[in-house]
This record gives structure tokens, C-alpha cells and sequence, in this order.
């Protein structure tokens, strides 16, 4: 065996053994739901830090942001402005969901809906969306686990297939045991290993290819020449879909279940607000990444599945023990978000669809939440093993859209209660086709071209399709409101949001 | 008013979403075109306002 599967396989083992060992922090009574799912709403600003980040900048976006720049240029650069824009958003908007939900004493942005909108079609929508949203986001993780057990060891591809299967088998074990512990106690490994591999990836391999200089320049020729020539700037035509490629993401960052249950874990409104702005420390690590991108540009790096690059790209330029410490940091850089993912799904199913079918009894909640961790877990390998991988990446691109459809419903319904729920339900299945529609006909782009008398113009089909639900949303609850149809009930109080 | 200070985060979006005001490569900083270094720049800068804001907005019960 290699030295990096060695320090790989040491490192899975010892974060599954963390991640039992979790369950005794604070010696909680697991078979409470807010305990179980959201540590008992009780993290601090530096374990949420480590959790947020850990949960948020996944493995796979570590592995897709570079390859995205390698494989478009520019435009794969939105990341940047995507994760600075996102914190703005998220100070205004989570801090308030926080205090309304501490208070009423919410698990899901579903309960949440439920309540404001007294609509519980529009609550089953919202959490459906949220299961559905998160499915393909776990597999994905999984993709990048997959493509470092094939990479960095030499398991070969049977193997890799073997051991993502036993990693993911520990993962639904301590998850089901600790609840949000687990994947909060790893976090720190998780974030640790990462700063140190992405600081060590950006101080030495554009040192070796010569410098920043050299690598844009040699970079902006390579691109010019490939058959589909693309540049290190945007073209004037590529203007709307960067601005809405950024600008969209930024809003479903923080409204996707796991975003939400690491949100709900903080201990109060202050801890909310101060990692909104220290979060974004994650980001500049995320934007120097991007540019390695490039560096496997530059370096001349040939491959046809775009994952490969920074694999592809450690692997030339650092010794072999420490492209098991990058390994390790991939794939439990994989585990952590996963962990949260699968609690987040199922909380939302548990709270929201299950005991919308059943009395409510809480000890029975904790168990179907417990259960449907792991089912969520096992679909998500399942995907894996029977779906390939362009299609993965397909299915998340549009869980993106659709997941950024609960926005009026939920953030916009923070503020205001004029829509009225049917019309919401309405907007979000409006919204819902049109991603379909617009995915379909674009070949599972995450953009869209519309023509409009004699120009054309690409932007994001989340941003086309939230601008759809909104008009249909607010045209729907005038002519409502004109009809004087009962618009349910709103349980909560002003006082509910200070 | 103390609200009025949460207009400050109105700037990351007028700086970062206008793709026409950075797109271009001079001047450039170690060798990093202005789109890169620009971009990356507006990161820090975001986290500064939101740490004023922040303090500037804190009531009572925030801990």
C-alpha cells in the first residue's frame, strides 16, 4: 500500500471514531430532536464557524470550482462574487429566521411556513423541495470521494467503489447515533486539513510554474487555442450570466436544509450574526483554489473529466504523503457536509411530510428522523452506484433552481405576510416547471438563452425562473385578495422576529 | 437611526454584480489581472462592512 492510502484510510477511521465519540459532548438526551438534529441549539461562534464552513464549502465544491475555471475561464470565476454577496444576504436574512424560530421553536424552514402561512400544502411543497434539492448535492459529495479513492490510492476503480461504500456506511453510523454532533466535532478536522492543503497548493505550485504573470499568460493562450476558444476575461455577451450566476446562487446558498440546520444549531443571534462576517475567511481560500484552475492550465494538464484537475494537479506537484494529508482533506471534506445534508433532509421529512400523516409524538419523530438519515444516506449511495456522473451534476444544477423557488415563501415571508399562500404555492410551481422546462431545452446548462425581438440574452434559469414565481406569486394574491379567499392563518407575532 | 448603517452591505453588490467596471487586466497586482485581484479583494472588504455592521446593529439580546 501506498503512504497516502495509509494516511487516507487512518484518517477515515480516526474521524468515524470522532464521530462516535461525539454523542457524550455535553452528555445530551439523544432521543430529544432538537438534540439529536441540532445539538441542542447550543454551538458557540467558533464550533458554528468550523461547522458552517465545514457544511458550506463541500469537497466537491473544492474539486468543481477549479475545474470549472479550467474547463470555462472566466466565467467559472462567479464563485468569487457569489461567496462574498452571500453574507450580506445571509446577516439580514438568517439572523432573523433565527430569533423566529428559537421562539417558536422551529426545526425546518417548513415549520416555519406552516406557521406564518397556515397553508399545509405549501408546507409539504417547501420541504419536498428541500429533500429533493439536497439528494443529488450528496451524491455529489460522494462523486468527489470517489474520484480521490481512484486518484490518490491504489484501489483501482472496484476498490474505490468498495471503499466509498464502507466510508459511507461508518458515515450513516456515527450520524445515527450523534445527530449533528458528529459532522460538528469532525469539522474542525475537516477545516484544518483543508486550510492547510488549499495554503500549501497556492504558496507552491504558481511559484513553480513561474509566478501569477506567467500562469495568466501562458493561460490566456491555451484557452485561445482550444477548439472551443474561451479567455481569462468574459466576453460583453457573458455580462447578465456571470452578474445572475453570482447573484442567484448567493441567495439559495443559505435557504438549502443543511445551510439551515448548521444555522439553527447557534446558540444565539449574536453567533449568527458575528459568523456572517467572519465566514467569509472560507472564501478567500475558495477564490485562490479557483485560480488553480488555471495552474493546471499552465501546467499543461490533459484530462477529459474536468474532476480530475486538482487531483491530476497534486499529484504532479507534491510528494506522495502529502497528497494523502489533500486525500484526507477531500473526502472528509465530503463527510461532514454529507452527514448535515442527510440530517437536514430527513428533518425536513420527518417534521414536515411524516408528521403532517401521523400524530405528533415526539419520541416517534426522533426515531423516523434517526431511520430517515439513513435511508437518505443509502439513496444517495444507490445514486451513485446507478446513475452517472454528468447526470449527478445535472440533477444538482437543477436542484439549485428549484430550491432557490422557496424564496418568496420563506425569505421574503420573514418580512411580509401580504402574499397569500395559495398564490405562493402557485409561484413555486410555476417556478418549479419553468427550471424543468428551461433545463431541459438548454441540455442541463445552468444557464438559459432567451430570445428577445432580435437579441438574445444567457443568464442564470434559477434567477429567470424566481423572477417567474415572483409575478405569478404577486399577480395571483391581488386577484386572491380581490376573490376575499381566506388567506389561513399567521401564528406568529411581530415580537416573534426581534 | 441605527438600522440605516445595513446600507453599507448595499456596496459588495454594486461592486461585485457590474462585470463591465473590472473586466479588464491593467492594473494588474503580482501578476494577477485587475478581474482576479479585484474580485478577490471585494472577499476582505465585504467581511469589514459586515463586521461594522455588525457592531453598529447589535441590540440587547445579542450575545
Amino acid at each position: 500500500m501506498s503512504s497516502a492510502t495509509v494516511i487516507l484510510a487512518g484518517a477515515v477511521f480516526s474521524v468515524t471514531a470522532l464521530g462516535f465519540v461525539a454523542a457524550r459532548w455535553g452528555r445530551p438526551d439523544l432521543s430529544n430532536l432538537e438534540q439529536w438534529a441540532l445539538g441542542g441549539r447550543n454551538f458557540g461562534t467558533i464550533v458554528s464557524w468550523f461547522l458552517l464552513g465545514g457544511d458550506l464549502y463541500t469537497a466537491y465544491t473544492f474539486i468543481a470550482v477549479p475545474a470549472l475555471v479550467y474547463g470555462v475561464g472566466a466565467l467559472g470565476f462567479f464563485a468569487v462574487p457569489y461567496a462574498t454577496i452571500a453574507y450580506p444576504i445571509a446577516l439580514v436574512v438568517l439572523a432573523r429566521f433565527w430569533s423566529v424560530a428559537r421562539r417558536r421553536g422551529y426545526l425546518t424552514t417548513a415549520d416555519f411556513v406552516r406557521d406564518r402561512y397556515g397553508d399545509r400544502s405549501l408546507e409539504v411543497a417547501i420541504a419536498l423541495t428541500g429533500v429533493v434539492a439536497a439528494m443529488p448535492y450528496i451524491a455529489l459529495q460522494l462523486v468527489g470521494m470517489r474520484a480521490v479513492f481512484a486518484q490518490f490510492t491504489s484501489l483501482g476503480a472496484e476498490g474505490s467503489l468498495a471503499a466509498l461504500t464502507v466510508a459511507f456506511v461508518l458515515l450513516a453510523g456515527y450520524t445515527y447515533t450523534s445527530g449533528l454532533r458528529a459532522p460538528a466535532l469532525i469539522a474542525f478536522v475537516k477545516d484544518t486539513l483543508i486550510y492547510v492543503t488549499v495554503v500549501a497548493a497556492v504558496v507552491v505550485i504558481p511559484a513553480r510554474l513561474g509566478g501569477w504573470g506567467h500562469v495568466f499568460a501562458l493561460s490566456e493562450a491555451a484557452l485561445a487555442r482550444r477548439p472551443h476558444p474561451t479567455s481569462i476575461y468574459l466576453r460583453p455577451a457573458q455580462f447578465f450570466t456571470y452578474a445572475t450566476m453570482a447573484f442567484g446562487s448567493a441567495l439559495s446558498l443559505f435557504i438549502y436544509p443543511h445551510s439551515i440546520t448548521s444555522v439553527l444549531a447557534a446558540r444565539s443571534r449574536g453567533v449568527v450574526r458575528r459568523n456572517a462576517a467572519l465566514l467569509p475567511i472560507y472564501s478567500l481560500l475558495l477564490g485562490l483554489l479557483a485560480l488553480l484552475g488555471y495552474c493546471a492550465v499552465a501546467a499543461g494538464i490533459q484530462t477529459r473529466d474536468a474532476t480530475n484537475v486538482v487531483p491530476l494537479l497534486f499529484a504532479r506537484y507534491f510528494p506522495q504523503w502529502f497528497d494523502g494529508i489533500a486525500a484526507s482533506a477531500v473526502v472528509i471534506g465530503a463527510l461532514v457536509p454529507a452527514a448535515i445534508m442527510c440530517i437536514g433532509a430527513a428533518n425536513l421529512f420527518a417534521s414536515n411530510v411524516f408528521r403532517e400523516f401521523s400524530s405528533e409524538r415526539p419520541a416517534v419523530e426522533t426515531i423516523v428522523a434517526k431511520l430517515l438519515t439513513v435511508a437518505t444516506c443509502a439513496c444517495a449511495l444507490l445514486f451513485v452506484f446507478f446513475v452517472p456522473v454528468p447526470y449527478a451534476i445535472d440533477f444538482q444544477l437543477l436542484g439549485g433552481a428549484l430550491m432557490l423557488q422557496i424564496f418568496p415563501a420563506f425569505v421574503l415571508g420573514l418580512w411580509t405576510r401580504w402574499f397569500h399562500p395559495k398564490a405562493l404555492l402557485a409561484g413555486w410551481a410555476g417556478g418549479l416547471i419553468a427550471s424543468c422546462a428551461m433545463a431541459y431545452a438548454s441540455g442541463f446548462s445552468s444557464s438559459y438563452t432567451l430570445h428577445l425581438r432580435g437579441g438574445s440574452v444567457t443568464g442564470l434559469i434559477a434567477f429567470y425562473s424566481l423572477v417567474l414565481n415572483l409575478v405569478v406569486s404577486a399577480a395571483l394574491t391581488l386577484v386572491l385578495g380581490a376573490a376575499n379567499y381566506a388567506a389561513g392563518v399567521d401564528r406568529t407575532t411581530a415580537a416573534d422576529y426581534a | 437611526m441605527r438600522r440605516a448603517w445595513y446600507a453599507l452591505l448595499i456596496l459588495p453588490f454594486a461592486g461585485t454584480l457590474i462585470p463591465p467596471l473590472y473586466n479588464h487586466a491593467v492594473p494588474a497586482l503580482f501578476g494577477m489581472p485587475f478581474f482576479y485581484w479585484y474580485q478577490l479583494a471585494w472577499i476582505p472588504v465585504t467581511a469589514v462592512l459586515l463586521g461594522v455592521v455588525v457592531l453598529l446593529t447589535r441590540k440587547a439580546g445579542d450575545v
